[in-house]
């Protein structure tokens, strides 16, 4: 409960004018937009819309071609250890070997810093978390021994136990059950009723109403950022989905071309 | 037998030497192989090998001389510019990474290839013995160089121990590593460092054609045995130790036998023994485990033909051996046997030569059966299949749903009480 002195004036995130044309990363182009704290917002678009790059560009995983974000009122740098994140769940190799606790526990390891090892305190707090998703009973248990919607719930008490007031979250309700979708909702709506500034990238368009209350609809570029309510409008869905700028990806391809001697393809 | 006890005792101070050299070196390649495995990088460790070879003996030229230092400074060299490459060619072209690793591998290693013939041509040259690092020459190890595979070893130790968190979560989620503000160049290359070190210290004991098979098969066959880190960092390097001692042990029996081969085949012979041994992933336990369960369906199968002819006579009916091995196509031997495992497990009785179902046995067999039928419920109603689409895939359900799943089912399809073909549905918990 520490986490909010911030005044309502500060946003949660500032991103400004960011682009990236990364490899083979789609490319995301001038976006540009601003959170209140203590917002749950979704983050929807089509495939190849740019969604998981502009995570990755915002959290300094890719590099960008312009543009610069803020977290909290300063330069992410300096905030890392206010932002936590949750991949791709088939980013990771489920075989690894370790179990569940260990990988709550790695939600720790900002804090922690170089060198150190997790405390007792850390550990009672990952088990706390393992218990807020339900999964206190499988701490134990060798992670490809569980089930999708088991392996989601533990990296949502990892990201509980970033104990962050910014998340990104991509996907959390890929391939998970029914059960696990609510009580992840449930835990992300108590997350922001504490102060806590979510953006979910999420692909059930029927739920946003219902989950969100902040939207961003994205598709190479910003198409829209706002309050649900007045911003997921028929108009702005088929501004989102009503096809692929084929013109600015051709363009941003002939510049990345013309940047590496290439011919554009 | 006498010279066994040599070597045993470490009698010879070159034995010692020997056995000091690769035992070190396989503590070494057993922790950094463990990383490299777990990032999927095990063929960088060989292309790290064949790379440092054109290192080598660009150090012997400029040097003049065997000096060490220079050896090592050029192979390290030469092998981070081999990696360099490698992800210069993935970054800048389409080819994969299999292609990049390929192609750095065999260009250095034929680099290395013609300078060492030239070196060879040189009057310092013949006597350097820069060609004991194709495949190594465990006999030829000095004090020195004992020492400089301990170093790397207590290195490779060292840091595993300081940044064994920074290390796993790399490994496990680069992503969250770098955003928790870990640089991830910065751990990569220090993983890489430690692969050229142990690389460059192998050289001389097993050879750079070799060394990347000590990396990986200890490793390799540690991950067979734990689901746990530590214990499979301290595994791979026991066995990669054990790998070194017993190459070197028939290396010195066999007489003229080359060592560095002997580690790498010891090291191979350690994980061909995992792969069947090791608890769970080992071949033996799965064979172990699919036999019981063929026993196990073999048994269902028999528990359900006697409840099938009991349901169908509708009184307690007597079933013969004969029944259940002409309903089975086994020999009257093999349905009598199976009958008689039942009647230990207590679900059959036996009345001279008739068998029959006790309340326990009859719970299970109605278990079997309710299995049976609410799948092909299920089937018909979810999929719209016909009913005479649906006895073969129950057959093979009816003995993996349990009982928890069973209830699931039941309660989805809101228990049901006749199967698509208008049978009966038994529940378990029934008492007839």
């Amino acid at each position: 409960m520490t986490a909010h002195v911030v005044s309502a004036a500060v946003p949660a995130l500032e991103v400004h004018d960011l682009s990236v044309a990364y490899r083979s990363q789609p490319v995301v182009w001038n976006v540009d937009f601003e959170l209140p704290p203590g917002v749950l917002c979704g983050v929807v678009g089509p495939n190849g819309a740019g969604k998981s790059t502009l995570f990755k560009a915002i959290l300094g995983l890719l590099p960008t071609a312009s543009g610069f974000v803020r977290v909290l009122g300063k330069g992410f740098e300096s905030q890392r250890l206010r932002v936590g994140y949750i991949p791709q769940r088939e980013s990771v190799d489920w075989d690894f070997p370790t179990d569940a606790l260990d990988v709550v526990l790695m939600g720790r390891y900002g804090r922690l810093g170089w060198f150190r090892r997790p405390s007792k305190a850390d550990r009672a707090l990952a088990m706390e978390c393992l218990e807020q998703v339900g999964m206190a009973d499988f701490a134990r248990r060798q992670i490809s021994q569980l089930s999708g919607g088991q392996q989601q719930r533990v990296f949502m008490a990892r990201a509980l136990a970033q104990q962050a007031d910014l998340y990104f979250l991509d996907e959390p309700f890929a391939g998970v059950d029914a059960a696990t979708e609510r009580s992840i909702i449930d835990l992300l709506r108590a997350l922001r009723d504490r102060g806590a500034t979510v953006l979910v990238i999420h692909h059930d368009l029927q739920s946003v109403a219902e989950y969100f209350d902040w939207i961003l609809m994205l598709n190479m570029r910003l198409v829209a950022c706002g309050p649900t309510a007045d911003t997921f409008t028929p108009e702005n869905l088929h501004r989102t989905y009503g096809g692929r700028l084929t013109l600015l990806a051709e363009a941003v391809e002939r510049l990345r071309a013309a940047r590496e001697g290439r011919t554009a393809s | 037998m006498d010279e066994l006890l040599r070597f045993v005792l470490l009698r010879d101070a070159n034995t010692v030497y020997v056995v000091a050299g690769t035992v070190l070196l396989g503590i070494a390649s057993g922790l950094v192989g463990t990383f490299a495995l777990l990032r999927r990088e095990s063929l960088v460790g060989d292309a790290l090998a064949h790379a440092a070879l054109p290192g080598v003996c660009a150090g012997f030229l400029l040097a003049g001389e065997r000096r060490l230092a220079a050896l090592l400074g050029g192979a390290l060299l030469a092998g981070w510019l081999g990696t360099q490459a490698i992800a210069l060619i993935q970054r800048r072209s389409k080819l994969k990474d299999d292609a990049a690793i390929g192609i750095v591998l065999s260009v250095f290693f034929a680099l290395g290839m013609v300078l060492l013939t030239y070196i060879q041509t040189l009057p310092t040259g013949a006597q350097a013995g820069l060609d004991k690092y194709l495949f190594g020459s465990a006999a030829s190890l000095v004090g020195r160089d004992v020492a400089v595979i301990g170093a790397v070893a207590a290195l490779a130790a060292g840091a595993v121990a300081l940044l064994y968190k920074e290390f796993k979560l790399l490994c496990f989620d680069a992503g969250l590593s770098a955003s928790l503000g870990f640089p991830r160049g910065l751990l990569e290359a220090v993983l890489m460092t430690l692969l050229a070190l142990t690389v460059v210290a192998g050289l001389q004991t097993v050879g750079a054609v070799l060394i990347s098979a000590l990396l990986i098969a200890p490793a390799a066959a540690a991950r067979l045995w734990t689901d746990r880190l530590p214990v499979m960092l301290a595994l791979a390097a026991a066995f990669g130790a054990a790998s070194g001692y017993v190459g070197a042990l028939f290396s010195s029996l066999g007489g003229s036998l080359p060592t560095g081969p002997l580690v790498v085949l010891s090291a191979a012979g350690i994980f061909c023994v995992s792969l069947v041994v090791a608890p769970e992933r080992g071949l033996a336990a799965r064979l172990l485990r699919r036999r019981r369960t063929n026993a196990r369906i073999r048994g269902e199968n028999a528990l359900k033909h006697i409840f099938l002819i009991e349901e169908h006579l509708a009184n307690p009916a007597l079933v013969s051996g004969e029944d259940v091995a002409a309903h089975h196509s086994v020999g009257v031997r093999d349905a009598l046997a199976m009958l008689e495992g039942l009647r230990r497990r207590g679900w059959v009785e036996r009345d001279g030569a008739a068998w029959s179902l006790t309340p326990e046995g009859s719970t299970e067999a109605r278990r079997i059966v309710a299995s049976h039928r609410v799948w092909e419920t299920y089937l018909a109603r979810e999929l719209a299949l016909p009913p005479d689409h649906l006895h073969r895939d129950a057959e093979d359900m009816e003995h993996v749903i349990d009982r928890d799943m069973l209830g699931r089912l039941d309660e989805e399809l809101g228990h049901p009480a006749r199967d698509p073909h208008g049978t009966r549905i038994p529940r378990p918990e029934e008492r007839p």
